[in-house]
């Protein structure tokens, strides 16, 4: 389809990131479920307030890399993980995995506010259920969130609306704002953009972009055109294992792999 | 294809059509059967002093059952305050985190439990309370209701719970949030509505039990006196009222009967209304 047209070049600022320090390390992570298994051994680096995007065919087990970056990955049933996830200095797999999400927020494919509560309590939602009882440090983070996730200035009259009144694209934002809210270090993005229009998307590609200047973005994307948009770095998978990963304006313009390769021009995945 | 077997399979078509209608008229048809009938026999009966008076003295005509509608709300009401929380929790215990033989073996007893004979958990709770205290109360009638209560409570809780998609706990817990809280502040709420439903549900069920309250609660034709003595409840009274000699005692059972009913129906369509969501708050 549209990946034979030529593809848009991500920013030339993306050479900049070549010497900002290392804030994620994986090591021969493998992972999967039960007897199966999906990651076989891969080594990652995540330079901090970069975006780096994950990309490959379906199956590769994108997904499960960064669901192992904040433990959700172990939430399934039968899950496995072993390896190593260096974040600042501490094996992630041996922390406490609640402590470890606060570091490593989240937005998931589909947009999944909390059906009970209303725009206002969805971002504050993580720091509620945390203890935080101030008003005031609540109203001021509810509106800074969704200042970053640039949802303000379309919900600041109905905060105390139902989240799930709101369209699918602001419902993303919103998810977002409350992953945000909680002052992550690192948010995993797991294909963010799949249920959404273009027009949300750009949205949401725009806001990406904004905010990698205050953390560091990893997202999974099937969409390549939206890695060489927002990302700086490009890790690229392929079954389980990690083909490539550098300067998402080099592998999309002269991949050293021939995998790389073949995929970027759409011959196949 | 052959005409005649085509009329044929036409016609068989029909008269299965025909006969799948009037049997679904008959499930159907019961209730309003049994309503009609209970408001004909009965509202001639029902006047405010039957609804304000206790019964009058053997041999005497009128009084009322004012003291089985007392007595049946605090039974039932106190059945609920001991039966839900235990089987709302049981039921968090099974949606959450029950997925061993533990969890089988819970969740087994409750299908069994609540295929047991109401009168058999009457036979329970008099053992179980009666026996020991030697004497019949209210309390004893509250925990054989409980024990009814529990097992459908339970079952409800879970089915509710495991509607709640796992997105929205996959979100709460990537926000650094301890699983207990998420199950008792993300979870739970969610299902709130469903939960609800199917207390109430289970309440009206155990406000029509009779079997349990036979040799627990007794009955009582004055006031009750407290929780630990015997107390006169709608069902039990309608028990007693129906099989004695009397043409009084016969129309009363009727009438209470009336007011049994129209409870349970109110407590029905409440919680069906109140289960069914409001537009702006879902999709």
């Amino acid at each position: 389809m549209d990946m034979m047209r030529p593809m848009p070049l991500p920013p030339e600022t993306a050479g900049a990131a070549a010497d900002k320090p290392i804030v994620i390390s994986v090591r021969e992570l493998r992972a999967g479920y039960g007897a199966a298994p999906v990651l076989k051994g891969v080594n990652l680096e995540v330079k901090e307030k970069t975006v780096t995007a994950i990309i490959g065919p379906s199956g590769c087990g994108k997904s499960t890399l960064i669901r192992c970056l904040n433990r959700m990955h172990e939430a399934i049933p039968g899950a496995t993980c072993d390896g190593q996830i260096l974040l600042g200095g501490r094996n992630a797999l041996d922390m406490d995995p609640v402590v470890l999400r606060r570091e490593v927020g989240m937005v998931f494919q589909r947009p999944n506010p909390f059906p009970t509560m209303t725009i206002a309590q969805n971002v504050a939602a993580g720091l509620v259920l945390n203890g935080v009882r101030d008003r005031a440090v609540l109203a001021e983070t509810v509106e800074k969130s969704l200042r970053r996730a640039a949802l303000w200035d379309e919900v600041k009259d109905k905060l105390d609306a139902p989240g799930v009144g709101l369209s699918g694209g602001q419902q993303q934002r919103l998810c977002i704002a409350r992953a945000l809210a909680v002052e992550p270090r690192v948010l995993l993005l797991d294909e963010p953009c799949s249920a959404l229009d273009p027009i949300a998307t750009g949205r949401i590609e725009e806001l990406l972009i904004q905010i990698k200047d205050q953390l560091t973005v990893v997202i999974v994307t099937h969409n390549m055109q939206q890695a060489a948009r927002v990302s700086e770095y490009t890790v690229f998978m392929l079954m389980g294992e990690m083909v490539e990963y550098g300067l998402t304006r080099k592998m999309f313009t002269q991949p050293a792999d021939k995998r790389t390769e073949d995929y970027i021009t759409g011959r196949f995945g | 294809m052959n005409e005649e077997v085509y009329a044929r399979r036409k016609k068989v078509n029909a008269l299965m059509f025909a006969l799948t209608a009037v049997c679904a008229a008959v499930a159907s048809g019961t209730l309003l059967a049994i309503l009609g009938y209970i408001a004909w026999k009965g509202a001639s009966s029902i006047s405010w002093a039957f609804l304000t008076n206790i019964p009058k003295p053997l041999g005497e005509q009128g009084g009322g059952i004012a003291n089985s509608i007392v007595g049946s709300a605090k039974v039932v009401g106190l059945a609920g305050l001991m039966g839900i929380p235990v089987g709302v929790l049981a039921g968090v215990y099974l949606a959450e985190y029950g997925r061993g033989k533990y969890a089988f073996a819970v969740r087994y007893a409750a299908d069994v439990m609540n295929g047991v004979p109401s009168i058999v958990v009457g036979l329970f709770a008099y053992a179980l309370i009666v026996h020991p205290m030697k004497k019949f109360s209210a309390l004893s009638g509250a925990v054989a209701l409980a024990f009814i209560m529990v097992p459908i409570v339970l079952r409800n809780t879970e089915e509710f719970l495991r509607l709640v998609p796992g997105t929205i706990r996959e979100a709460a817990l990537a926000l650094g949030v301890p699983r207990w809280k998420v199950t008792m502040f993300v979870i739970l709420p969610t299902a709130g509505r469903g939960i609800l439903t199917g207390a109430l549900l289970a309440l009206a069920r155990v406000a029509g039990e009779t079997a349990p309250l036979i040799f627990t609660a007794f009955g009582n034709r004055f006031s009750d006196n407290g929780w630990l003595n015997p107390i006169a409840t709608l069902p039990h009274t309608i028990f007693t009222y129906a099989i004695s000699p009397y043409e009084d005692w016969h129309n009363q059972a009727w009438a209470a009967a009336l007011i049994l009913m129209a409870f349970v129906l109110l407590v029905n369509v409440t919680a069906r209304v109140w289960l069914r969501p409001s537009s702006g708050t879902s999709h």
